[in-house]
């Protein structure tokens, strides 16, 4: 069943069309490549669904809610998670604290003025780091992690309040190949136990067509293509625009 | 121009020109450097004025027609020259850092150049010679214009144009045009940052000196002039856009005119009123009338917070050191006793601040408005309504928190060095509004006769009254930091993008945040007025908002326990160096820079860093 159901997303910067009438799916546990050169628009149909930029058409439903309008703090509470491309989490604290972090925010208990929270939903929180393979180092500062483990961390502070769509910009850039397996093997592995749907861009074809069930190509604004990967390898205009450049340079 | 009204209006429109003038001549240096280089410049209202204490020097001593103009110009090469030393000898270490800490240097040699003011030239004021040639007035509209009014117009509009003509014309002018656009870019390309910086710096401080020098013969050079054209220039730069000289052109002249009429419609509240320009400008247009929109300056790059790596006061040492302050009331002198009075309020008033400054990263420059509304509101409260101590602490507290609710809500709106500008800005609206409303403040004579309930009296007693309420409250505020509250201020700082993918509005907290840390303010400055038994302007001016920041960095950013260090450490020093020499705003001011150049951990954090380096081995 579809769970996020996007229709006509337009947005333009000045004169330039990023993207010009977008309209995809994407329903329960499944995972979701957009892909495309350079400039095709991926990062700002991310963002336009993360709450990050504002559409100039379009509409985004989650579960027949619509979207389109929201800042990102209130997407999050409707069930968006989101990872950026480059990791953002808080520096200055600890692998737990930062999912303890989500936590609080995600329960609402920001203005708390007295009880300690370093000790709100320890467990929760180990719980978490634990799926993410992070608990050993859960009292370390995130400022000293190595990339490939901030990543992870972040993926838990994502996941820690049960989204139901999760946003992944580049998830695995700036890591190495062994890494980025692992990480996108186990974001498949908790996308399907949660029944959560995964939308992420990505320019390693590697990992597109491990790990995607369908794949969405973009080009200068507007799909070129659609559905499974078998089916999207042997699109002649994806090989013209996309593949062949990857074929030409190697 | 028959009309009398009208032509009054177009005479007070020229004096309104040539106050732009001189105005315009500070200005657009200041907005050029911080173009160029991306620094905010306290010290140019110092150039001015050693533009005219150096011309006066020069000009009484040589006569005639040469003397003079000669003198003026010398004088102004001679405040180049200062202004490239700064940038050579102070700032040049400091690129590359916080944003903020050049600011703060700056401040620190607005500092030293008034005590080398005071030393040198004495504590009078110097009225210079009337120019030569210009003595007279002209016939305009049917009334007298001074001509020398005239050449300043004159002067402005011909220094605008020269140095339109030195950007747009000049080899010089496209690197300063291309770094005012992106300076990395400009790095890149294989300019040498530093002479482009020196020669920036050169051309502002000698514009400054010039205008401080051409100010001489209508004003007599003073003590004050240096801090009261340096907020008026800001306010111009800040109006006009950081980094545009058309601006600066455009907003001397808007902040000029205001100054002429708004004498004659509201002659109270002058001040104020640039300041509500300023405010409503940020707030509509934050990059100012003709400035380019500033790329988001991250908010956490504003002061250098460490990682904070894991540390922090034992609870031994920290209990033992209470225990030892609560011990000194009762063997030291009614002295000892005053002073640590001292220390404890403005202890609570650093705290306040690092409260938001830290875990918020949220640095104001203009904290003492909150401490001030506090100190009037007891004032006032205590010493014209009779109210009891208890119930006046509480009500400053309200005062300063709901004033703080108020100017917070438009200062979040900014970040990095326009949060601090308009800080300073609201601070300085409070100020002026305490000097001016003389009917309520008492103007410049302050409130007297504030004094503690009759069981405080005593010096012992009221000692430990301060040490008990500021303690307890440094104590809230540091329970406050370790709950959700402060982690969600810390959140904040360390990453915006990720608190508002969770769920969290960052703005909204660092608004509470604010409003907090001015409402614990309030009570310092409560407390403060009831120690000292009245209360002055002085208690909100500029420089005790940079004391509580002085006070924050030694203590460190890491640490909450480190802030009543630092303002332990700072009224200690006060009070002994105080003791020997007249000079000790020189000495804070060399303190700030040795603070940000050589220590900008604060001594807690630098003992704290060397405490976890021998903990992991004795490295």
């Amino acid at each position: 069943m579809s769970l996020l159901t996007v229709n006509g997303l337009a947005k333009s910067f000045g004169a330039v069309a990023a993207l010009n009438g977008v309209s995809f799916e994407l329903g329960e546990g499944e995972i979701l490549a957009l892909i495309g050169p350079n400039g095709a628009g991926k990062t700002t149909c991310l963002n336009i669904l993360g709450g990050q930029l504002r559409p100039e058409r379009g509409s985004i439903r989650l579960n027949g809610r619509e979207l389109v309008g929201l800042p990102a703090r209130r997407l999050c509470r409707l069930g968006v998670g989101r990872t950026f491309q480059i990791a953002a989490v808080f520096g200055s604290m600890t692998v737990r604290e930062n999912v303890q972090m989500a936590l609080i925010a995600g329960r609402r208990r920001v203005l708390g003025l007295w009880r300690p929270a370093g000790a709100l939903y320890v467990e929760e929180a180990i719980e978490l780091l634990e799926r993410v393979g992070m608990a050993d180092q859960a009292e370390r500062l995130c400022g000293l992690l190595a990339y490939g483990d901030l990543k992870r961390v972040e993926l838990a502070i994502a996941l820690a309040n049960w989204p139901v769509v999760l946003l992944m910009d580049e998830p695995t850039a700036g890591m190495a190949p062994e890494e980025r397996r692992a990480l996108m093997r186990l974001s498949a592995e908790i996308a399907r136990e949660r029944r959560m749907g995964i939308l992420f861009t990505e320019h390693d074809m590697d990992v597109v067509f491990a790990h995607a069930d369908r794949i969405i190509v973009l080009d200068r604004g507007e799909i070129i293509a659609e559905g499974a990967p078998s089916r999207v390898r042997q699109d002649a205009r994806v090989r013209e625009v996309y593949l062949g450049q990857v074929a030409g340079a190697a | 121009m028959g009309n009398p009204a009208l032509s009054f209006v177009a005479i007070e429109l020229l004096t309104g020109l040539a106050t732009a003038a001189v105005l315009f001549l500070v200005s657009c240096g200041l907005s050029l450097i911080f173009g160029v280089t991306r620094i905010v410049n306290f010290a140019h209202g110092s150039f001015y004025m050693l533009g005219a204490y150096i011309a006066y020097s020069l000009v009484s001593r040589a006569g005639g027609p040469v003397g003079f103009w000669g003198g003026l110009l010398l004088a102004s090469a001679a405040v180049g020259l200062i202004g490239v030393a700064m940038e050579v000898f102070v700032l040049r270490r400091l690129y590359g850092g916080p944003e903020l800490f050049p600011l703060l240097a700056t401040f620190g040699v607005v500092l030293v150049v008034e005590d080398a003011v005071l030393a040198i030239w004495g504590p009078q004021d110097l009225l210079g010679p009337r120019a030569p040639g210009l003595k007279g007035a002209i016939e305009v509209f049917g009334h007298r214009f001074p001509s020398y009014e005239l050449f300043l117009i004159a002067l402005g509009v011909g220094v605008a144009g020269g140095l339109w003509l030195l950007v747009h014309r000049t080899r010089w002018g496209t690197l300063v045009r291309a770094a005012t656009q992106d300076w990395e870019m400009v790095g890149a390309l294989g300019v040498r940052q530093a002479t482009l910086f020196t020669g920036v710096f050169f051309v502002g401080a000698f514009l400054a000196g010039l205008g401080g020098a051409v100010q001489l013969p209508l004003e007599a050079a003073d003590h004050q002039m240096d801090l009261s054209i340096i907020i008026e220039a800001f306010v111009v730069v800040v109006v006009g856009g950081m980094g545009s000289i058309a601006g600066a052109f455009l907003a001397s002249v808007i902040i000029g005119e205001l100054q002429t009429f708004g004498i004659l419609v509201f002659p109270k509240l002058t001040l104020v009123l640039i300041f509500v320009v300023m405010a409503v400008v940020l707030v509509i247009r934050p990059q100012g009338l003709l400035g380019r929109p500033q790329p988001e300056a991250g908010m956490n790059r504003a002061v250098e917070v460490g990682t904070g790596a894991g540390f922090q006061v034992p609870a031994v040492l920290l209990y033992t050191l209470c225990a030892l302050v609560l011990a000194v009331p009762l063997v030291s002198g009614n002295y000892g006793r005053v002073v640590l009075t001292e220390v404890a309020t403005l202890s609570l008033f650093a705290a306040s601040l690092y409260f938001m400054m830290g875990p918020g990263g949220l640095v104001s420059f203009g904290h003492a408005a909150y401490f001030g509304l506090g100190a009037y509101g007891v004032a006032l409260l205590v010493a014209k309504l009779g109210w009891g101590m208890a119930a006046a602490l509480a009500a400053a507290g309200v005062l300063a928190g709901v004033g703080a609710l108020v100017f917070g809500w438009f200062c979040v709106r900014l970040s990095g060095v326009y949060f601090a500008m308009l800080t300073l800005a609201f601070a300085q609206m409070v100020w002026a509004a305490a000097v001016q409303w003389d009917a309520l403040t008492g103007g410049d004579n302050g409130v007297l006769g504030v004094w503690p309930a009759p069981w405080a009296g005593n010096k012992l007693v009221f000692c430990y009254l301060a040490l008990g309420l500021c303690g307890g409250c440094v104590a809230l505020l540091r329970r406050v930091l370790r709950a959700p509250f402060g982690y969600t201020l810390r959140a904040g700082r360390d990453s915006a993008l990720r608190c508002d993918a969770i769920g969290i509005d960052v703005r909204r907290h660092q608004w509470l945040a604010f409003s907090l840390a001015g409402l614990f303010a309030g009570i310092s400055g409560g407390l403060y007025a009831l120690s000292k038994g009245g209360v002055f302007p002085t208690v909100m001016s500029v420089s005790r908002s940079i004391d509580a920041i002085v006070m924050v960095l030694l203590g460190g950013l890491e640490t909450m326990a480190g802030s009543p260090v630092g303002a332990a450490v700072f009224t200690g020093l006060r009070e002994q160096i105080g003791s020997l020499t007249d000079y000790w705003r020189a000495v804070v001011g060399a303190i700030i820079i040795a603070l940000v150049i050589a220590f900008p951990r604060g001594i807690v954090g630098f003992i704290g860093a060397r405490a976890a380096r021998l903990a992991q081995g004795g490295r």
